[in-house]
């Protein structure tokens, strides 16, 4: 089908009276991507989202879809298809009238439409339902409905409005993947909006974490997880520990930080902020779950970390250590379930290792709220 | 009859139920009112008018006597008048009866064209306090007595009347306009008096629509005419035909209205009713009046139902 259409925002400010919704958002998402907004409730992704659909004018700035402004032209005329967080479904109308309803507006005869919207139904994999009616579809097969009607206009660009928050967890994951086989299928570029950090990594080719506002970052899934450039994307984006403290030392793109409460730890500064932090500034240090291993104690090693143990909890494929931290944020220790009875024992001192590539130093920030 | 033993065996869930959420003696006494209220305040007033609808006009002393039989005398009346007048049928009672009905389907009408874009305003502006203030501003005529309303009403449209004046002033007539000879102030006082059972029920399932499937259509490209006429009416037909329902059978059935604000030429099917009982104390042609048009209100409410394919079910929402 369609190669894909860019979609670029460009210094895009979005005003509710004295509140900002929006500050400053420059995105440009390349045709055929699948790019995905991640943010916390209230951080303006919808609100972006809406400016794009055009139910909203931006205050500031400008949206351009395959290139042309989009200022002054309404939803109806823009070559968008939103799919709503609560899929809004016509609950009056047959499946296969809800799918075809953007050709309904155009005019088409019922023989067409019809013809149309058998033809989606057999790529969702919905054959022979159309004459029910959505109350009679499982939430699974809704939200497959939702995605054909939006896709029976052929947009050049589909939203997606956290389409998936309503289902359960199995079935969020199921389809995920079928998201993103249907946009590898159609080719066309998909905007999506979730709080759900999990769908934002495993779906997009790009991701824009958003915070109160402001988008903090723009980048893969990838390095959105391995090299964040804020305290904020390091500490909502998956799980993280924190240290907190002041530069001691930098060597090239490392960074040897002074801890308030493990002492010196060396760290890599994240690709970012490499040059942004001096000796002296207060820094943040972060090390994922994962790549902490429990190791011997070493008073000289820069990459080890001494703790006491608060509790340790069995998680299935994994047991969660939390040992006692920087002020009151725990660290936890995540180790691989290979059959042990437990780790570790409460009030146990144990010593943490890590490698400094897994470790990322930037300079001091708001992390998310939990 | 599988299904059957299952309909009654759920029916006497229900039943039980009822008795256990609310104890014997509570369960009992409401069984008791919702019985009283259905006997006595509305079968039994009914099948006695029924039954009077069918006897002759008696002298008391003949009352039970061998001349007080069942007869369709009193139906034979509104179709073909007293045995002494020499019309074929009876054209007086019968034109009255058709332009009530008529003019009770016109009110209707007005009605739901005047409420729809109100009630659709009022819906889906939710939450904002100028919204609530103007509900409680269009119930606070209401606060007035029925027949202090019509004669407000009569006063306005007067000869002398406000509009009058001001119509006269804007120089848009020379001449006062009889409103009340030209039954405009009848029509505008019965459209007036059920206006609010008309525009809550639509109100209510226009407040209910998900204010997304208007965006969903608007994004696909769907015209305001689009989304009116395949979202928001097919969603608020059930509340459009309990408010019309409501409307038309008050409307057809109103007195006071008619009798302050009709011309002088002018007569409602419930007038007729009305003289029968009280002017001409036959109780019993008054009644055979009542059952007709009681039956033909039924008839039509059930017919448009039928036609707009919504069922009673819906109706109460």
């Amino acid at each position: 089908m369609s190669s894909g259409v860019a979609v670029d925002l460009e210094n895009i400010w979005i005003r509710f009276g004295d509140f900002v919704a929006v500050r400053e958002a420059n995105v440009s998402i390349k045709g055929g991507d699948f790019f995905s907004f991640l943010g916390p409730s209230g951080c303006g992704k919808t609100t972006i989202l809406r400016a794009v659909s055009g139910f909203l004018e931006p205050s500031q700035g400008q949206v351009r879809i395959g290139g042309k402004d989009m200022a002054g032209i309404g939803p109806n005329k823009r070559p968008t298809a939103l799919i709503f967080q609560n899929l809004a479904l016509f609950p009056l109308m047959k499946i296969w009238e809800n799918i075809s309803f953007s050709m309904e507006v155009a005019g088409a005869s019922t023989a067409e439409r019809r013809k149309r919207a058998d033809e989606l139904l057999d790529m969702i994999a919905l054959e022979g339902q159309g004459d029910k009616y959505p109350s009679e579809l499982s939430g699974g097969q809704k939200q497959r409905v939702a995605i054909a009607r939006a896709l029976c206009a052929n947009p050049d660009v589909l939203l997606l409005d956290e389409p998936l928050s309503a289902l359960d967890l199995k079935l969020r994951q199921h389809m995920r993947t079928e998201l993103r086989e249907i946009q590898k299928r159609v080719g066309i570029t998909f905007i999506y909006i979730t709080h759900d950090q999990g769908e934002a990594l495993t779906m997009s080719d790009s991701v824009a974490v958003m915070k109160a506002g402001v988008i903090d970052q723009i980048d893969s899934g990838h390095n959105i997880y391995d090299h964040p450039s804020t305290p904020f994307v390091a500490s909502f984006v998956g799980e993280n520990n924190v240290f907190r403290g002041k530069v001691k030392e930098i060597k090239g793109n490392d960074a040897l930080i002074s801890t308030n409460r493990s002492g010196e730890l060396l760290s890599r500064i994240t690709p970012s902020q490499v040059g942004k932090l001096s000796v002296g500034d207060d820094a943040m240090m972060f090390i994922r779950p994962e790549t902490l291993r429990l190791g011997k104690a070493d008073a000289s090693s820069k990459t080890t970390i001494s703790a006491d143990v608060i509790n340790e909890e069995f998680e299935g494929n994994s047991f969660s250590v939390f040992l006692k931290g920087d002020g009151d944020k725990s660290i936890k220790m995540s180790v691989p379930n290979a059959g042990q009875d437990h780790i570790s024992s409460r009030g146990e001192n144990l010593s943490l290792h890590y490698d400094a590539t897994n470790a990322v130093a930037m300079p001091a920030g708001e992390l998310a709220s939990e | 009859m599988n299904e059957t033993v299952k309909h009654t065996a759920k029916k006497k869930v229900i039943f039980s139920e009822f008795f256990r959420n609310n104890g014997a003696v509570m369960g009992s006494l409401l069984f008791g009112l919702v019985g009283f209220w259905l006997i006595f305040l509305i079968l039994l007033p009914q099948l006695s008018m029924l039954d009077y609808s069918f006897r002759y006009n008696l002298p008391p002393a003949e009352v039970g006597g061998p001349k007080d039989v069942y007869t369709l005398s009193n139906y034979q009346h509104l179709l073909y008048g007293s045995d002494t007048s020499h019309q074929r049928y009876n054209s007086v009672d019968l034109k009255v009866f058709v332009r009530t009905i008529i003019a009770a389907i016109m009110v209707t009408v007005f009605n739901i064209l005047l409420c729809y874009p109100l009630a659709y305003f009022l819906g889906q502006s939710k939450g904002s306090g100028f919204v609530r203030l103007l509900v409680v501003l269009l119930i606070i005529p209401y606060w007035i007595n029925e027949i202090l309303r019509a004669f407000a009403l009569r006063i306005i449209f007067g000869d002398s009347g406000l509009l009058n004046d001001v119509l006269i002033f804007l120089h848009i007539t020379s001449e006062p306009i009889d409103f009340i000879r030209q039954d405009i102030a009848l029509y505008a006082g019965l459209g007036y008096a059920y206006i609010l059972l008309m525009l809550f029920p639509m109100y209510n399932v226009i407040e209910s629509l998900d204010r997304n499937q208007i965006e969903a259509a608007r994004d696909m490209g769907a015209s305001w005419v689009r989304i009116h006429r395949r979202i928001v009416i097919p969603h608020a037909k059930p509340g459009i035909v309990s408010g019309a329902t409501m409307v038309f059978m008050l409307s057809a059935g109103a007195l006071a209205a008619p009798q302050i604000l009709g011309g002088p030429s002018s007569l409602w099917f419930t007038q007729l009713v009305y003289q029968w009982f009280n002017d001409s104390l036959n109780w019993q042609q008054g009644a055979a009046y009542a059952m007709v048009l009681l039956v033909s209100t039924i008839t039509i409410v059930l017919t448009v139902m039928r036609i707009f394919k919504v069922n009673m079910g819906d109706i109460g929402k």
